[in-house]
């Protein structure tokens, strides 16, 4: 049993040099269980319109409970992909202002590709 | 950081190759993959709420032979990530992690995303949904 010199107050306030404690790493394993369900049911939908026109896939997509799974899927999978290319840039890319400007860049992308997804379900689903 | 000159991790020109890297590299690899593939869905749904036209345009490039190939890596690529993954949730919880179970739980993540890409792309292309 190792003993921690720290006194457990500063251990807790200062959550480790991440300065937020385990959030990152659990938030990556909520998405992920969530993604399970829902690629699975993304596939099964997707399956189920294979070769559908567009009036199908646009009333298949404007059924609230499909809108409501989309609109889940787009924001936990964008979440847990931003959370997870942090990690692979952290890791890998050694040059500070490249690793900087790279996690700022995806998460820009990662946002503005969110929201595009997110209006184009709902505008469909709101019948605009 | 600073840079030393010294090697850094991960230290690939001096391990033996085995199961258990590789499957932790692919995850690595297929996940950036699947992120780009994430844009692919939200190009599938822009092109619904524009228009007939557009998702014309979407549909005719997804069914193109070169859509087409792409798609079925990307069937692969996702079933390994979310095989691999799920593998990850339960070691998460402290099972799994004796070297022999380690290395089967390995193969069998690999092993079940090669079927379940199969069972998907029969069904699609054996036309058993029309």
């Amino acid at each position: 049993m190792s003993k921690d010199l720290r006194n457990p107050l500063a251990r807790a306030r200062g959550l480790g040099s991440a300065k937020e404690g385990v959030s990152h790493w659990m938030l990556q394993r909520v998405t992920a269980l969530g993604l399970v369900f829902l690629t699975l049911w993304f596939i099964g939908t997707v399956l189920s319109i294979l070769h559908a026109d567009y009036a199908t896939a646009r009333a298949t997509l404007a059924k609230p409970w499909n809108a409501v799974m989309l609109i889940a899927l787009i924001l936990t999978m964008f979440r847990h992909l931003t959370l997870g290319l942090q990690v692979v840039i952290e890791d890998y890319v050694h040059t500070r202002w490249l690793e900087v400007a790279s996690l700022v860049i995806i998460k820009f992308i990662a946002v503005l590709a969110a929201l595009t997804g997110v209006l184009a379900v709902l505008r469909v689903a709101l019948g605009s | 950081m600073a840079q030393t000159g010294r090697p850094l991790s991960p230290h690939l020109q001096v391990y033996k190759w085995q199961v258990q890297m590789v499957t932790s590299i692919l995850h690595r690899a297929t996940g950036i993959i699947n992120a780009v593939g994430s844009l692919i869905i939200v190009w599938g749904l822009a092109s619904v709420a524009a228009g007939p036209e557009a998702f014309a345009t979407f549909t005719g490039v997804a069914g193109s032979p070169f859509g087409t190939v792409v798609l079925v890596g990307w069937t692969l690529n996702f079933f390994y990530h979310l095989c691999n993954g799920i593998r990850h949730l339960v070691q998460d919880t402290g099972a799994g992690y004796a070297v022999p179970s380690f290395v089967r739980s390995s193969w069998l993540g690999i092993v079940a995303a090669f079927v379940l890409t199969a069972l998907v792309w029969a069904y699609i292309l054996t036309g058993a949904h029309a």
